[in-house]
């Protein structure tokens, strides 16, 4: 049973690792915005936009 | 003029009936409720931009009717710009804008692609939490005002926020909630992860130096837990016991505190139980619901988001007989500045010169513009819809009428009354009486063996941790808030669901709550030879000329194609206009006859809201218009009724549309004409009958009574100050959800009552077992666990019920993604 003396302190830097890397991720505004990144993904889609300039002159 | 039909593409809002506007959308053709939507639709899908409509998960705010470019004059100048923005490298600036009518991913989305087709724009961020997007763009080559521009033409209404950006304090409480949550999590499973060994270890036999090192990690893991993630419990209890008041946090501080010091003394004694796992699960479960809690209120919105959308950032002063466009924080008392026509006021002031009208709906609740002319007092705010004003200052910034209830919201805010105290007096009971039992206990141990008196009374103190008992009320609210969440209802104050369980009488404002608060033309009395449609098409032809919000009416009920010229607006009267050669007068009965040269009017005409179109030979046309009911109401105030909860109007507005709408929508007692001192009165007059009073309103005229009733419901599309003195606000902007809503609260409350009565069954079962040292320790803790863990997952229930899809929902996802033409 020696071993568990061995691997409780490795499994508490583990989780000593997993926090600071979570606090980083906090730090670094990773959770500020959890909904629009998966929108990014769309933003790749290259479309020929129409000219918005165009559009007012129709209006007008 | 029934309501109801098919709903807007764009907005989600019925259609009326009669009302025929197709948007052309990619060779494909939708329905939509006015010429904005129309407008905001044509050029999403012009930009390439239509997936938008496929991925939205809420629908769009409605648009105002035309988009009007002028409006963003004032930062096409860079003078002003560069005031109001931020330097960036390479001589970009940056600014952070408010964006009313985001409302989810997809619009941010929106927002993203539709600013990026523009030239000089560099960098775009937008954060659909908060509702702002970081805009960063070269000034050599794009103007401020275009970027503006672009996103009121999707239908974001852009408010430039000067100076630092607000949001910054939100972000980082975000921040560090989820760090002590993680740590509460983190710590959570690892001191379970030890915990089962310890208790398998006490049954079959463990070495005790094995035990020995179990006990201490457990305990160098609940350190941070108990310390840093339990933190704000403690601050929150040390500021309810100097204010002399005890709140929720009291006992949830102790009973972290006698748990986590009980178990560090008895883990370093080696000696008797420790309690790792309970403290730090009771710390997680607790952080999780204040986490809940703190994102609702965030996303409430904060009282500087309100202001900013209230009062403009510029204004147009006056200085040795030059205009310029300055910052409105830079106007100072004495100063003049002008205000035209559309205009919102930066301050208060004297009118020096014109003859405006002013709508004040948002500070006195009347609908009606106030005509305001040289010498009349104005507010920042407020709106001219009539011509230009110039105006002296005579407050600014903090002091004026605005900032005045800005101010008292927020302390009211702060305050967090009402049920909040009904609440705590409950713990505070029952912390009272775990304290009299311990020091009971201690007292008898100490006359029967003084030995182990300590142990016996700290046994006594753990088995009856609040553990459960504090868990049972959060957990199920937290549930409950997710639920309806889920549902598009946003629970701001999480004690407002006891109260809204408890409610038996709902308080209705009755514009843009039981209605649209979207006027429209009811009904059109043709009163001479010309037809109802040729009528209506000359009203349009003449109100598209006008600012005024009864314009409005004309607009999204008719068809435009034709032009009036030669316009003469009478400010307070109407506009006269040259149609098809011929000369038209639209605009109070009076001022409609004038053309003939006669004032007589025919009686009727008196005392209801009609608009009148006349030409020389007299009235040709008179036009009633009213605020639709909403389609859902009726039902909506029947449900209630079942539940109990009659309904009562109480308007700012005319009596005879308040009585329409309340005989339509099915309620019998109303009262018209109300300040909102008046409405309040009558609510406090009903509470002191014994009520427990729901009001709904949109207004900013109704903030006081939203702040006075005891559960205040906000529509999503209602002002955002009304957002923040409610405590509940229905997102979809649909009353369907309301009664759905009480019966999860009453659902919410049950499950609590049946959580309390659980722990308080289990703690007066093991406190007698306790007091006379007759509980195995491990039996302690396990049974502990376990009645939170049973607590927890009762109040899960709450978030697992079927959905009742209603039709509405339906058919907005329908069109949404079936293209109908």
């Amino acid at each position: 049973m020696s071993i568990i003396y061995m691997l409780i302190p490795l499994g508490l830097v583990l989780v000593g690792i997993g926090l600071w890397a979570f606090f980083w991720a906090v730090g670094a505004g990773q959770f500020d915005d959890l909904d629009s990144p998966g929108w990014t993904v769309l933003s790749d889609d290259e479309r020929p936009p129409a000219s918005p300039a165009r559009d007012e002159k129709e209006e007008s | 003029m029934t309501p109801a039909g098919p709903a807007c593409f764009h907005c989600g809002e019925p259609i009326p009936s009669g009302t025929v506007i197709r948007a052309r959308l990619l060779g494909r053709e939708e329905s939509v409720c006015c010429h904005g939507c129309k407008a905001v639709a044509e050029f999403i899908a012009g930009a390439g931009l239509d997936d938008y409509y496929r991925y939205r998960d809420a629908s769009a705010a409605r648009a105002d009717n035309a988009p009007r470019p002028d409006r963003w004059s004032a930062y096409d100048h860079p003078e002003l710009v560069e005031r109001l923005s931020r330097p960036e490298p390479d001589g970009a600036r940056s600014i952070t804008v408010l964006l009313e009518g985001l409302r989810c991913a997809a619009c941010s989305w929106l927002a993203d692609k539709a600013l990026r087709q523009r030239d000089g724009l560099l960098d775009v961020s937008v954060n659909p939490a908060t509702a702002r997007a970081r805009l960063v763009w070269d000034p050599t080559k794009v103007r401020l005002g275009d970027l503006l521009r672009v996103l009121e033409r999707v239908g974001l209404r852009p408010h430039p926020l000067a100076g630092e950006p607000a949001e910054q304090f939100s972000i980082l409480e975000r921040r560090q909630a989820l760090k002590r949550l993680a740590v509460a999590g983190f710590g959570m499973m690892q001191a379970m992860m030890f915990a089962v060994p310890l208790y398998i270890g006490e049954s079959s036999g463990m070495e005790a130096d094995i035990r020995e090192l179990l006990r201490l990690v457990s305990m160098l893991i609940s350190v941070p837990v108990a310390l840093y993630a339990g933190w704000p419990f403690y601050v929150g209890a040390w500021r309810a016991v100097r204010a002399r008041s005890i709140s929720m946090d009291v006992p949830v501080s102790l009973g972290i505190a006698l748990a986590f010091f009980a178990s560090v003394y008895n883990a370093l004694q080696g000696r008797g139980e420790v309690y790792f796992d309970s403290v730090t699960m009771f710390v997680f479960f607790l952080s999780l619901g204040r986490y809940v809690e703190m994102i609702a209120r965030h996303r409430a919105g904060s009282v500087a988001d309100a202001l900013a959308r209230l009062a403009p950032v510029t204004a147009r002063r006056v200085r040795g007989g030059a205009v310029e466009d300055v910052q409105a924080i830079e106007l100072a008392v004495g100063d003049e500045f002008l205000v035209r026509t559309g205009e919102v006021f930066a301050a208060d002031g004297t009118v020096l010169e014109g003859d405006g009208r002013v709508d004040e709906s948002m500070l006195t609740g009347e609908s009606t513009a106030q005509t305001k002319d040289a010498g009349a007092s104005v507010h920042a705010g407020t709106q001219n819809l009539g011509a230009p004003l110039r105006v002296r200052v005579a407050a600014v910034a903090g002091d004026t009428v605005l900032s005045g209830i800005v101010a008292l919201l927020e302390r009211a805010q702060a305050e967090r009354p009402r049920l909040a105290k009904a609440a705590d007096r409950a713990a505070a009971w029952f912390l009272g009486r775990i304290l009299l039992g311990a020091a009971v206990v201690f007292a008898i141990w100490w006359f029967v063996d003084p030995s182990r008196a300590f142990s016996a009374t700290l046994a006594v103190l753990v088995v009856t941790c609040p553990c459960a008992l504090s868990l049972a009320t959060p957990a199920a609210i937290a549930a409950a808030t997710a639920e309806l969440a889920r549902r598009g209802v946003l629970v701001a104050r999480s004690d407002a669901l006891e109260a809204l369980a408890k409610a038996n009488h709902v308080l209705w404002d009755k514009t843009g709550t039981l209605t649209q608060g979207l006027i429209r033309v009811e009904e059109i009395r043709p009163l001479a030879q010309l037809g109802e449609d040729e009528c209506l098409r000359l009203a349009v032809a003449l109100e598209r000329m006008s600012e005024h919000p009864i314009a409005r009416a004309f607009l999204v009920s008719g068809r435009h194609d034709m032009t009036a010229t030669d316009i003469d607006v009478v400010p307070g009267q109407g506009l006269e206009g040259t149609a098809g050669q011929r000369r038209f007068r639209i605009g109070s009965p009076g001022y409609a006859m004038g053309l003939k040269g006669t004032v007589a009017t025919p009686s009727w005409l008196e005392g209801e809201s009609w608009v009148c179109l006349g030409d020389a030979s007299g009235l040709l046309a008179a036009f009633r218009l009213t605020d639709q009911l909403r389609p859902e109401a009726g039902e909506c105030v029947a449900r209630l009724a079942r539940l109990g909860l009659p309904s009562e109007i109480a308007s700012g507005d005319e009596e005879a549309a308040v009585g329409s709408i309340a005989e339509r929508s099915g309620i019998t007692r109303y009262a018209a004409r109300l300040r909102p001192e008046a409405k309040l009165a009558r609510l406090q007059e009903l509470q002191a009958g014994g009520a427990v009073v729901i009001a709904v309103g949109d207004g900013i005229n109704d903030a006081p009574l939203l702040r006075g009733a005891d559960v205040a419901i906000a529509m999503g599309r209602g002002s955002a100050l009304a957002h923040t003195s409610a405590d509940l606000i229905l997102i979809r902007d649909s009353l369907d959800e309301l009664p759905d809503t009480v019966e999860l609260a009453r659902r919410t409350q049950r499950v609590v009552r049946q959580n309390l009565g659980w722990s308080i069954v289990y703690n007066l079962a093991a406190l007698p077992l306790a007091a006379f040292g007759l509980v195995p320790p491990w039996l302690a803790a396990i049974g502990m666990s376990l009645s939170s863990v049973l607590v927890v997952l009762n109040a899960m229930r709450l978030s697992r019920t079927p959905r009742n899809a209603s039709g509405r929902n339906w058919t907005l996802s329908h069109h949404a993604e079936a293209p109908l033409g």
